[in-house]
């Protein structure tokens, strides 16, 4: 008798593999923050860094940032006033305050009603989190600034912000 | 008037070669050399390897993080580059990022900020010309 071993492998792995992908997935809900899903806002607020996503910050302070974008932390991020108009209603439509997001309302607890944060990086909650971070961490060659969360965060393009 | 058409019509006539391969980019580059002429009337063309050096440079003029375009795009025209907040960028080489520089506004968008972030000035008409007829024949 011939024992079929490679469908059995196949179907082994293929198992083990959407074990892999759920598991993930399932510790992921709870950190999981929703990706930009506009094209032109992923164009235009993800090619210096990572599209930040909008539920992590409060409306106030997307209309705040997008109000002064030729002065965008040293950088100058401008663009024409119809196309900033646009992805201001988009930031706002989905910040932490406006979409439901219970994800977004825990973390930004404890910034002040009359404050507008612009750093993420700088919320109360966001430093807590990464308050067992060494220092030597932030410093290394692939991190360098607290706002590259993709290089500890590797699933952050997808809104998985867990590993 | 019959100046600008003059300057018009050589610009046409030396990219004329260009014209046939992608239309936007070689608009965008008859535009740059109608204005590097007639910032300077000596302009005969641009020139790949100028662009090279341009690309290449430690101008250190702009922010410090950046002293050179390829702080971000890297050594290497083909091969990807990063941001220093950690984003791949594609490689600048039209060959290996083949639908680059289709979109005029989008490339004067980057060349704003970016000759701005290495240079502290606007980029010229000649060096915007030379810098993209280095990459396009990367
Ligand atoms: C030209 C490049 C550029 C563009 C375009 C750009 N940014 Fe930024 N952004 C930066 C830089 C540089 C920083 C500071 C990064 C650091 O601290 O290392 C930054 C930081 C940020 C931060 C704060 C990150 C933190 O520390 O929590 C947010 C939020 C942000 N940007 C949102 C946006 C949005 C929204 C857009 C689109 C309208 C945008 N950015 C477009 C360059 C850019
Ligand atoms: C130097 C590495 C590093 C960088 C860069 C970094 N993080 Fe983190 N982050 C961590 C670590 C470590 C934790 C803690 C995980 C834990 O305690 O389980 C964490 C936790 C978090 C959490 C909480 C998730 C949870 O499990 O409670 C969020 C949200 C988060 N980070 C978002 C970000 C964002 C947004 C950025 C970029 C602005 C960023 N991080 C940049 C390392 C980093």
């Amino acid at each position: 008798m011939k024992i079929p071993v490679r469908p059995i492998v196949l179907a082994g792995l293929a198992l083990a593999f959407s074990a892999l992908v759920l598991s993930r997935a399932q510790a992921g809900g709870s950190h999981f923050f929703p990706p930009v899903a506009d094209l032109q806002v992923k164009e235009e607020c993800g090619s210096c860094h990572l599209a930040f996503p909008p539920s992590m910050l409060p409306a106030r302070s997307w209309q705040r940032m997008m109000g002064d974008l030729k002065n965008h932390f040293g950088d100058d991020a401008s663009l024409d006033p119809g196309l900033a108009a646009k992805i201001t209603d988009y930031l706002v439509a989905n910040a932490a305050d406006n979409a439901g997001q219970r994800r977004g309302e825990k973390l930004i607890r404890g910034v002040d009603a009359s404050s507008a944060p612009l750093r993420i990086s700088e919320l109360p909650k966001w430093v807590r989190e990464h308050r067992k971070v060494p220092d030597w961490e932030w410093r290394h060659k692939d991190v360098r600034t607290r706002a590259n969360c993709v290089a500890c965060h590797a699933d952050a393009e997808r809104g998985y912000y867990d590993d | 008037m019959t100046k600008t058409f003059a300057t018009q019509l050589l610009a046409a006539l030396l990219l004329a070669p260009l014209a046939a391969t992608a239309a936007p980019l070689s608009d965008q580059l008859a535009s740059y050399a109608a204005a590097a002429k007639s910032a300077d009337p000596a302009f005969v063309g641009f020139s790949a390897a100028r662009g090279k050096t341009l690309h290449t440079q430690a101008f250190a003029l702009g922010k410090p993080d950046t002293p050179a375009c390829t702080s971000c795009h890297g050594p290497d025209p083909r091969g990807a580059g990063k941001t220093p907040t950690g984003k791949v960028i594609e490689p600048v080489a039209l060959s290996a990022t083949p639908g680059r520089y289709a979109d005029p506004a989008k490339v004067e968008k980057w060349f704003k900020r970016n000759c701005n972030e290495v240079l502290g000035r606007a980029c010229t008409p000649l060096e915007k010309g030379d810098w993209l007829t280095f990459v396009s024949g990367q």
